[in-house]
């Protein structure tokens, strides 16, 4: 037996060697791989929460009509029933979380109506357009038209 | 000068110190616990939902409200773009060669043009957020995947910003954001859906072309939609399991 463990020290100084990197191996892993890394698939699972916690910047329809329930009734009865208010006066969170300080945008309907109206072949056959020049003669579209309910 | 360690001894200590350290190291993390934050207790259940995204090609009006509202809600720098507009004229001799324009992403609108000699429509773009999608198999780092609520999205901490998936990507879906040089791309507004508002996308577009759908409630109108049209992903042939459905796409669309 001491003959044996004595000829074959070079082998078990080898395996010694390889159980120490093992473990150093292990270590370093333990060390520097995420916890959550592999919870859901190959990727770190903790980073869904991470994104998830981005704040907003668009409220959402349903936040505008809590307080606008007059202006959601005007357009509920007209041809803009379909339009989220954000479509027009862009991203609110913050107005909706600090009405006072924080205004909502009031875009101007001289150049917002046409971004949708303006006639273009590219646009549905259905969808109704003007040619501005020939339409409006000048005028600004809110002087005929409630952007609310556009329909004269 | 008397040495009290020869070079063996201090090899076999060094040997000793790092195995014991590395195993200390070890067991002090398990004894830590993790450091993950915890889950928010809510009721979002991520198996419970399948995103996607339906397009109706009829109804856009090519305003470009998306590409507006997406990049105020992402912060996508200027010039690049998570969703964008193109619009499309295929003429009757070439229709396997259409001509596309999209300025600024179509953000601003299109100037008009009247060319009656082509069909001509708007179609609009993000990322497909595949099933089973190119650029999670190309990512080296496991940086990007497919959440279990069926939305392509990127860790940026962990992105190296090696751009394998931009180029894996065959929708062109993918940036590497200058300010940060780790790459960037539609989360279909995850931070969004996750809280049961819809994306800034479809919130803004006037004509409800755009439409979340999830493809696991059985009350989506996505199933609606899709039994009573004609749908198309674009580039089937490519089996990437894409999950942005098109309503009566052209065959020119590329």
């Amino acid at each position: 037996m001491q003959k044996i463990l004595r000829e074959s020290g070079h082998l078990v100084r080898l395996a010694l060697v390889l159980a120490a990197g093992f473990l150093i191996f292990m270590a370093v892993r333990a060390a520097i791989v995420p916890k959550s890394f592999g919870q859901y698939g190959h990727y770190r699972g903790a980073v869904l929460e991470e994104i998830r916690a981005k704040p907003i910047s668009f409220a959402g329809r349903a936040t505008c009509e809590v307080c606008h329930d007059e202006v959601a009734k005007t357009k509920s009865e007209g041809k803009h029933a379909g339009l989220g208010c954000e479509a027009c006066h862009g991203p609110s969170a913050a107005h909706t979380e600090d009405p006072t300080t924080n205004h909502a945008f009031k875009p101007n309907p001289a150049t917002l109506c046409v971004r949708c109206h303006e006639a273009d072949r590219a646009r549905p056959k259905t969808f109704p357009q003007v040619t501005s020049k020939d339409h409006a003669n000048g005028m600004s579209c809110g002087d005929c038209h409630k952007p609310h309910s556009p329909k004269i | 000068m008397e040495q009290d360690m020869n070079r063996r001894e201090l090899l076999k200590d060094t040997g000793k110190f790092v195995i014991l350290s590395g195993a200390a190291r070890v067991a002090f993390k398990t004894m830590q616990g993790e450091t993950v934050p915890e889950p928010e207790k809510d009721k979002y259940k991520a198996a419970e939902h399948w995103w996607g995204m339906t397009i109706d090609i009829d109804k856009c009006i090519g305003c470009g409200n998306c590409v507006k509202a997406c990049a105020a809600e992402n912060g996508v720098p200027d010039g690049y773009f998570r969703t964008w507009v193109e619009r499309y004229y295929v003429s009757d001799d070439h229709p396997e060669k259409p001509e596309v324009d999209s300025p600024n992403g179509g953000m601003n609108g299109f100037p008009v043009m009247d060319r009656p000699d082509a069909k001509s429509f708007f179609v609009p773009k993000l990322c497909n957020h595949c099933a089973d999608s190119p650029c999670v198999q190309a990512c080296p780092v496991g940086a990007t995947f497919e959440s279990p609520d069926g939305v392509v999205l990127v860790d940026q901490k962990y992105c190296v910003g090696c751009r394998y998936c931009i180029q894996a990507c065959p929708y062109g879906c993918r940036y590497l954001d200058p300010r940060k040089n780790v790459v960037d791309k539609c989360t279909l507004c995850y931070h969004r859906i996750t809280k049961g508002l819809t994306t800034a996308c479809v919130e803004v577009c006037p004509t409800a072309s755009r439409q979340l759908a999830d493809f696991k409630n059985p009350n989506d109108p996505v199933h609606k939609f899709m039994r009573e049209n004609h749908v198309e992903v674009l580039k089937p042939h490519l089996a990437t399991g894409a999950k942005t459905y098109y309503k009566d796409l052209d065959g020119s669309v590329r």
